[in-house]
């Protein structure tokens, strides 16, 4: 039995219709990340799942029983804001408690239960404090812990991370694969419009485009075949190059794909030919944009430093079997191999 | 250079110093004259020549001063508590309902407390009389309400506006009901800006003079500031400088205590929303 069931779920905000026929089944304990660019339905989707927002038609099963019309609170999920929305009055422990008390728990029981979670998440000496007196880090930390304690069927995450800075986002995204290793048994749902969250933490990812569904699948099943040019241009980064026009038609295809990490750089000879016009030097990788005849600016990656400069004039040839090709409306074209 | 740093310093502690000077001397005056008693109240002093306290004495306790004070908190308090009231409910809607004419309402109520008081004065004053109010405290209540309700509504409305809405959904998902909402979660952070407007309401209420002077006509109805204008000594000739100026300061010092109680409260309720916490 699925643990999250979505059967034909649409939405509308008065005439505006923001979620179009969403059909999708999530297994228990997976960890499921709902991606997209901003206005595409993706945190719409979730709240429709808390139940912050009402369905406007279809049906939301949990563990098999329907909750279009059950309170929040009486779901068994768990939500953690983007802002964190922590009481701002309350301390650390009120606020971990606060839903625990509003479902009669007994004080043993809430003390128990908080202090597991507190010390899941290293911030049992932090329990007097106020949010204010917190880091960003902490308050992520709390905010989940609140999550926690009440024991969810299904977690959701809004966009978590987003409000941390660089380095310390890359740690708290370890810090959540951890915790749902931790907790097998709960489903995860986590939107973000960051595809390397969704690409590293997911089991399963949710493209969603302009209120539909675009693809469903496992992270690198869609970085290998995305079932449209939408995916493939959004999973993976730096973004895919699209080639269109001529040299997509010598291909027999309207457009034509190739993610930088798949073109081969060379100074004698190749496919494509032009200048360089920009360098990123990132240690590891370079990123070289050169502005080909055939097929306009086209980002290539070498690896490592190199002795490449502005201004000279190169050569790219394409990894044949890591082309895409899609037709004009942006759905793959036959077997994408050349 | 270091002279010209030096006036600027005397300009700004003389520009200090003559707006304290204006601000606390007529109150200072006031105490003094209130300690002095007979003739002496006519000799221009600036230091107090004696601590003669019948002044308050005698206002205290012959007449009906005592009852009038509490005429006036009464009506303070009761229009605070309504005020409260009826505001963080209406600023609640206000602020998180989407509904036709939202922003048309507030300029409406926003509009009414420009009214200038004497505009309306007629036209309440038949209001009241149909109401049976007249000569009651409640015509009071009702009547403060007209100017203090609508800066109540608009200082909490902005200030629930500014409220994220993730903390009200994050109680939701908690399962807190919707009083629970309201009293765990919405009072403990709005508590700054109530205290604020009410006590501005409260001063409000406890200073108004016009509607007090109309709707009231016994002595033992009136409040604080329409008593003390009535004051009246021996001899239409006589002006009992000593008794006026000793209830002037009895009625006073509970709105300078409560400043200074809430004096943290009203700044960073007053700044709530324009910065964010």
């Amino acid at each position: 039995m699925a643990s999250v069931e979505l059967k034909s779920i649409c939405k509308s905000f008065g005439s505006v219709e923001v979620l179009r026929d969403v059909n999708l089944s999530l297994e228990k304990g997976e960890f499921v990340v709902f991606v997209g660019p901003s206005g595409c339905g993706k945190s719409t989707l979730l709240r429709l799942v808390a139940g912050l927002e009402d369905i406007t038609a279809g049906d939301l099963y949990i563990d098999g029983a329907r909750m279009n019309d059950v309170l929040p609170s009486k779901r068994g999920i768990s939500m953690v804001f983007q802002s964190y929305a922590l009481y701002p009055h309350m301390n650390v422990f009120e606020n971990m408690a606060f839903g625990l008390e509003q479902a009669r728990l007994n004080q043993a029981e809430i003390k128990a239960r908080v202090a597991e979670a507190a010390e899941i998440l290293q911030i049992t000496p932090l329990m007097e404090r106020k949010p204010r007196q917190l880091s960003g880090g902490q308050r992520q930390r709390v905010a989940i812990g609140r999550a926690i304690t009440r024991k969810p069927r299904v977690f959701l995450f809004d966009e978590p991370l987003s409000n941390l800075d660089a380095a310390l986002r890359v740690d708290t995204r370890l810090e959540i694969a951890a915790l749902h290793k931790r907790l097998s048994d709960t489903t995860m749902i986590y939107v973000t419009h960051d595809q390397v969250e969704a690409m590293t933490l997911a089991d399963r990812i949710v493209v969603l485009n302009a209120g539909q569904v675009e693809q469903v699948g496992r992270p690198m099943d869609l970085y290998a075949e995305p079932a449209s040019a939408f995916v493939a241009g959004f999973i993976g980064s730096p973004r895919m190059n699209f080639v269109t026009g001529a040299t997509a038609e010598k291909h027999g295809a309207h457009t034509l794909g190739i993610r930088p990490e798949h073109i081969t750089i060379s100074r004698d000879a190749g496919e494509w030919s032009g200048s360089i016009v920009h360098i990123e030097q990132l240690g590891s990788d370079t990123y070289v944009h050169v502005k080909t005849e055939e097929a306009g600016i086209v980002n290539a990656r070498a690896i490592g430093a190199n002795a490449f400069r502005a201004g000279d004039a190169v050569f790219l040839t394409l990894q044949s079997e890591s082309v895409h090709l899609f037709n004009a409306d942006g759905l793959p074209v036959g077997p994408a191999r050349t | 250079m270091t002279a010209r740093r030096w006036i600027t310093r005397a300009g700004f502690y003389a520009l200090v110093v003559i707006i304290i000077v204006q601000a606390i001397f007529p109150f200072y005056y006031a105490i003094l004259t209130s300690l002095e008693d007979g003739q002496a109240l006519f000799e221009v002093n600036y230091l107090p020549a004696a601590l003669d306290f019948s002044n308050y004495a005698s206002m205290l306790t012959s007449g009906v001063f005592g009852r009038q004070i509490l005429n006036s908190v009464f009506v303070a308090a009761i229009v605070v508590v309504i005020s409260l009231f009826l505001a963080v409910t209406a600023s609640y809607a206000l602020s998180r309902i989407r509904f036709r004419g939202r922003g048309l309402l507030l300029l409406t109520i926003l509009s009414v407390s420009m009214f200038p008081q004497i505009a309306v004065l007629a036209g309440l004053f038949e209001v009241i009389r149909t109401l049976g109010l007249f000569n009651s405290l409640w015509s009071l209540v009702f009547s403060y309400m007209i100017f203090t309700l609508p800066f109540t509504v608009w200082v909490l409305t902005t200030f629930m506006r500014n409220l994220p809405i993730e903390i009200e959904e994050a109680a939701i998902m908690d399962g807190a009901p919707p009083f629970t909402i309201i009293r765990r979660v919405f009072l403990p952070i709005m508590w700054p800006a109530m205290v604020t407007t009410g006590l501005l309401a409260f001063i409000h209420a406890w200073n108004e003079f016009l509607f007090a002077l109309t709707f009231l006509s016994t002595d033992t109805q009136r409040t604080v500031p329409v008593a003390i204008a009535l004051i009246s000594g021996r001899s239409e000739f006589e002006v009992p400088w000593g008794n006026i100026m000793a209830a002037s300061v009895v009625v006073t010092l509970p709105l300078v205590i409560l400043v200074l109680i809430f004096q943290r409260r009203i700044v960073s309720g007053l700044t709530a929303g324009a910065v964010k916490g």
